[in-house]
């Protein structure tokens, strides 16, 4: 079984994390919204193997934030 | 307008017996379920009454789609060519968003098949076929009957049987049944009057449903085109399809909580119509009505000598258009279990696999048009956004057009882990595994559903056995195949894959009950008496 990567995996992040923010700047909530279940749909497609699709979905499930 | 009567009422020398008329199997309900357990019965020789409360065939809006595996099994009962002659073939498929087209497909069929992937006739047409065929088997002396204007209005089972009162114009009358199917409808009186009720999700929609004659018109294509969230029925959906003789159909969802009286208002109803068919379209209504749709199943199909199929036991939304196709395949499954049993040659538990097996069925497609439903009416906030996220990416991108749902076309069931299923082969292609319905291929001469009848099938490929021609009392039919003759590409690809050889113990409704690569006469007595419930 493929398992899902959880260790830090992304080159140069605080740029990508920029980039991320940067995508959002000046949308409304809604489009913002719009744009993070987009970006969920294409990374989910790209990864494309179920289980690890369902891995990161309790992943990100269990984590939920604790305010 | 009134039509003539298309089964007439006809007073029976059984509203003159002094003790009820007993008959082996009596069906209740004349609709596509109860027309085609009749035939069904009538050509594995086992004398039916079907009776119907009405004298027509269904009028008006109702099932249009009909699927390439229910053709296959009309064929079986040798009424499947005039329906497709008659059907509307379609293959493109438009999605419409909003106000923009996003994409469009083209479900070219899978080549190496004697049937298209589905046809558009209207019900009434195909329950018309359905009758001539009954009439035909009838006239060829089959123990078949049909009686209009006969109502069901009491029944009393017992262990061995079922009391039955019907009503006609000439008033009531007593009948006897070793056997009832409830073939009565969505609205059963039969599971009403037995206190049975539904079990699993339950959900309801409305929708108007409009036929129009539209004349012939050059930009009208064949083609099935669907609306999310359309401009003319916001929030909404929006479905039009093509079927014979110009007629289109029309499916405006129009949510809970609506007024149906004030909705289904012809001055109501044509300016929306206008307004999905553009300003010149010349158009006639045919019929229109508001259907409000439910999901849910019984728990059992089966009580005692009562057995339950098509709308009676089960219900689901139009999309994906599985509430005749189903039923349909119902019949097709219980007809030859019946059969033996009522012969004697199989013990009663063998309608237990008819329960199983079916209620599996029932449940996946209740899933499918669960999941159709929840996709074009989203439930949540977070369920619209990622809904509309799938139809603004699919315009772009073929990435998410696969998740669009707006209805999946009704396949047959796989009765996986059926207790009627026996040895598989790790070797044998996935497709045609124990539990799966035989797929079509083409033969040297016509094709291979063609050559299955209402008998169990033994077919080998590529190897020469000689099986016994009956086994624990039935008749077993050997079909010798070899893939090198013409067609053998689609034979090798669906029933040996890499397997040099292999040989199908096929069921009398064409699932596959056992394979094996070599041929074994004590593996294969056994996988029969397993499929027919001979063994625990
Ligand atoms: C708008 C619409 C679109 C649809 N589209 C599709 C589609 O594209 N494809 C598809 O597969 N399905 C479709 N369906 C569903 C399909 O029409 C039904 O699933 C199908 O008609 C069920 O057949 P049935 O024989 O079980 O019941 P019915 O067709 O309802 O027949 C039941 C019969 O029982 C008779 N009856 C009832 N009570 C008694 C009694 N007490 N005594 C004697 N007789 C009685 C009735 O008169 C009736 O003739 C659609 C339905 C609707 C409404």
């Amino acid at each position: 079984m493929t398992k899902l990567n959880l260790d830090a995996n992304i080159l140069r992040p605080d740029d990508f994390y920029a980039e991320l923010i940067a995508a959002h700047e000046g949308l409304s909530k809604a489009e913002s919204d719009a744009l993070n279940a987009r970006l969920i749909l294409l990374l989910a497609n790209h990864i494309g193997d179920r289980q690890v699709l369902g891995q990161a979905l309790a992943a990100a499930r269990k984590q939920q934030h604790k305010a | 307008m009134t039509r003539a009567p298309a089964y007439p009422y006809i007073r029976s020398k059984d509203q003159d017996c002094a003790t009820p008329a007993r008959h082996p199997v009596v069906v209740v309900g004349a609709g596509p379920v109860g027309l085609t357990a009749a035939i069904d019965l009538a050509i594995q020789d086992v004398p039916v009454l079907l009776i119907d409360d009405n004298d027509q065939v269904s009028h008006g809006s109702r099932a249009i789609c009909f699927a390439k595996r229910q053709l296959e099994i009309f064929d079986r009962l040798g009424c499947g060519a005039p329906m497709v002659e008659k059907g509307v073939v379609w293959n493109l498929g438009k999605v419409f968003f909003d106000e923009r087209q996003i994409f469009e497909f083209n479900l070219l069929p899978e080549a190496g098949h004697h049937r298209p992937a589905f046809i558009n006739l209207q019900q009434y047409y195909l329950e018309q076929f359905l009758l001539e065929r009954l009439r035909a088997l009838q006239a060829a002396g089959r123990a078949v009957e049909i009686r209009g204007r006969n109502r069901l209005v009491a029944l009393s089972p017992a262990a061995d049987g079922v009391a039955l009162t019907i009503e006609t114009p000439d008033g009531p009358y007593e009948l006897a049944a070793d056997w009832l199917l409830a073939c009565d409808g969505a609205a059963s009186p039969i599971r009403t009057k037995l206190g049975l009720d539904f079990v699993g999700r339950v959900f309801e929609d409305n929708f108007l449903i409009a036929d129009v004659v539209m004349e012939e018109t050059p930009d009208m294509p064949v083609e099935r085109r669907f609306w999310f969230d359309p401009p003319f029925n916001r929030g909404q959906s929006a479905l039009l399809h093509k079927q014979p003789d110009n007629v289109w159909r029309i499916d405006l969802q129009l949510g809970w909580n609506i007024d149906k009286a004030e909705q289904s208002r012809p001055e109501n109803v044509i300016p929306r119509l206008r307004a999905f068919l553009g300003p010149d379209a010349r158009f006639e209504l045919e019929w229109v009505s508001i259907y409000t749709f439910q999901c849910r199943r019984m728990e059992r199909f089966l009580h005692g000598r009562v057995i339950f199929a098509g709308d009676s036991a089960h219900q689901v939304s139009p999309f994906g258009a599985r509430g005749a196709n189903s039923g349909i395949a119902d019949v097709d499954n219980l007809i030859w279990k019946l059969k033996l049993v009522q012969k004697g040659l199989a013990p009663a538990s063998l309608l237990e696999s008819y329960n199983a097996e079916r209620v599996a069925a029932a449940q996946e497609n209740i899933q499918h048009s669960t999941r159709s439903t929840d996709f074009i009416t989203p439930k949540s906030e977070i369920s619209r956004i990622f809904r509309d996220a799938v139809l603004d990416l699919a315009e772009p991108y073929p990435a998410t057009r696969p998740m669009v749902n707006s209805g999946r076309l009704s396949l047959p069931t796989t009765y996986e882990g059926s207790p009627l299923n026996g040895p598989d082969s790790a070797n044998l292609p996935a497709n045609t595994r124990p539990g799966a319905p035989m797929m079509d291929a083409p033969l040297a001469q016509g094709w291979l559903l063609e050559a299955l009848d209402a008998r169990f099938h033994l077919i080998s490929f590529n190897c020469k056995v000689e099986p016994p021609s009956h086994l624990h009392g039935l008749d077993l039919h050997h079909i010798a195949l070899q893939t090198d003759a013409d067609g053998g590409d689609y034979l090798r690809g669906r029933y040996l894959g890499t397997a040099k050889a292999a040989i199908y113990l096929v069921r009398p409704d064409q699932h596959i009950a056992a394979r094996w690569e070599n041929y074994d006469a004590t593996e294969l007595a056994q996988a029969l008496a397993r499929a027919i419930g001979r063994e625990p």
